[in-house]
């Protein structure tokens, strides 16, 4: 079942600290030069919601957008 | 280091390689952080200290009105013609020059590539502990934290590891001899930048498998990289590669020693080890960065001229109370941590994943051995001061 909310990295922000694919690999994965990005369209299951929270809240360069439910 | 004064007032006259500030610079930046935010002194000709979270990234993001020209604060300032490149691309260069320089490291250092580095990291660890077998007393700076990421790093680039004590003392001349005269601060620069070009050359001529040869055939903006250029890189590489990692490994096993609580249950929940480390690195952050003004401009009411330098302390980010709860505890499971101990922004420290896979083998690998140990003697332990900062001197007590 899906959560509701929705993760995005924004590529202009991202700096390649690895913090979200560290932390939540099921959310997010790596380019080749370690940057992150969501995996598919960033829907997040609902038993990986709060792992994918604490990915967006450890992400230094705050480049994580989560859209919340409506 | 240790030429200068001794510090009295630290909002007008601070000095990072002062015997106080190496010995606990938090009680300066917290005091600071309530009393003068932005501290100043007229040593190394005029310098800033900003100490809240808030001040430090603004600035890490402003490559506008600070530039990377150098990330050293010393007498010396780089002259102008070094641009774009600087003294050690990409840490020394600006935009928009900067992001091809970067761009041809990523994906050397991406996390892909470091993985495969971990079974030789581990094996050396292991080594190094097999060496100390036996001892009642082992120094974590001098018999283990300093040597993995040298021999990492030498192996990794294609230097000889035979030469570890020339790469030391090439760190120790770059960053600790801060104080020095110009003239002789300039000779140690040589030293380093002639032994990288023999180093160079003969992989010009010999190419084999390492990131020396890489880099001499990796291409910027459509043109074959100049090998002056790969130089310099390789001497950031160097540089910025050994006693950054080097203090955190000790730093970590310092805090553990001290600390039973965490030591113990890191020992029954290894699993807990990727968090704790980064509390580890929140708390024990190593390296402070720097920037130079580049006009005379206002930040925030501080009056800063040209050419001065700014000190960015990322260590007193990661404890300003405004940015983390409780900033002074280790809470060894802490579960939201946006340190920025790799710093923030363009410049984020490239060798990020290499240095937390050195830290993350280098724990297990030392608390797999050595489940139980203390601190030998707490005031034995010396910490490196100036912007790197870390135990030097640590002598631990192992217990059967």
């Amino acid at each position: 079942m899906l959560s509701g909310v929705r993760v995005h990295v924004d590529p202009e922000l991202c700096q390649g600290h690895g913090r979200c694919y560290a932390v939540a690999p099921e959310v997010f994965d790596m380019d080749d030069i370690g940057n992150g990005h969501e995996i598919g369209d960033g829907r997040v299951p609902a038993e990986l919601e709060h792992k994918a929270r604490v990915a967006v809240a450890n992400c230094p360069e705050r480049a994580i957008n989560i859209e919340e439910k409506d | 280091m240790g030429d200068h004064p001794p510090v009295t007032d630290w909002k007008t006259d601070f000095d990072h390689t002062d015997d106080v500030w190496a010995a606990d610079p938090y009680a300066i930046w917290g005091e600071l952080r309530e009393s003068c935010p932005v501290a100043h002194t007229t040593r190394y000709g005029g310098a800033w200290l900003p100490t809240r979270y808030e001040d430090i990234s603004e600035i890490a993001y402003d490559t506008e009105r600070f530039t990377s020209r150098s990330v050293v604060v010393s007498e010396f300032r780089p002259p102008y013609n070094l641009a774009p490149e600087g003294i050690a691309p990409p840490i020394s260069s600006d935009p928009p020059f900067h992001a091809g320089a970067r761009r041809m490291l990523l994906p050397l250092f991406s996390p892909q590539v470091i993985d495969r580095l971990e079974p030789s990291t581990r094996a050396y660890c292991e080594e190094l502990l097999d060496a100390v077998s036996g001892n009642d007393i082992v120094d974590a700076a001098e018999q283990y934290a300093q040597h993995i990421p040298v021999r990492v790093i030498a192996n990794m680039l294609g230097l000889p590891e035979s030469d570890a004590d020339v790469f030391r003392g090439f760190v120790n001349h770059v960053l600790e001899g801060v104080s020095l005269p110009m003239e002789q601060r300039a000779e140690g620069m040589l030293a380093l930048f002639g032994y990288l070009q023999t180093h160079i050359e003969d992989h010009i001529a010999n190419p084999r498998d390492d990131l020396i040869t890489v880099l001499l055939e990796s291409e910027l903006d459509g043109e074959k990289v100049s090998p002056f250029h790969v130089g310099r890189t390789i001497g950031l590489l160097l540089i910025a590669g050994i006693d950054t990692t080097w203090s955190a490994i000790g730093a970590s096993i310092w805090h553990l020693a001290k600390t039973p609580g965490d030591r113990k249950r890191l020992v029954a929940e290894p699993e807990l080890l990727p968090v704790a480390m980064e509390e580890l690195l929140r708390a024990y952050a190593p390296v402070t960065m720097a920037r130079l003004v580049r006009e005379d401009m206002d930040f925030k009411g501080c009056p800063m001229k040209a050419n001065e330098w700014v000190l960015l302390p990322f260590p007193s980010a990661n404890r300003d109370p405004e940015a983390f709860e409780q900033p002074d505890e280790v809470i060894i499971d802490r579960e939201v941590n946006r340190h920025a101990a790799f710093g923030l922004g363009v410049h984020r420290c490239a060798g990020s994943h290499l240095a937390r896979m050195e830290l993350r083998v280098a724990l297990e690998v030392w608390l797999e051995r050595f489940p139980d140990f203390d601190l030998a003697d707490p005031d034995a332990v010396r910490w490196s001061g100036g912007q790197v900062r870390g135990p030097r001197h640590l002598p631990i007590k192992i217990n059967a």
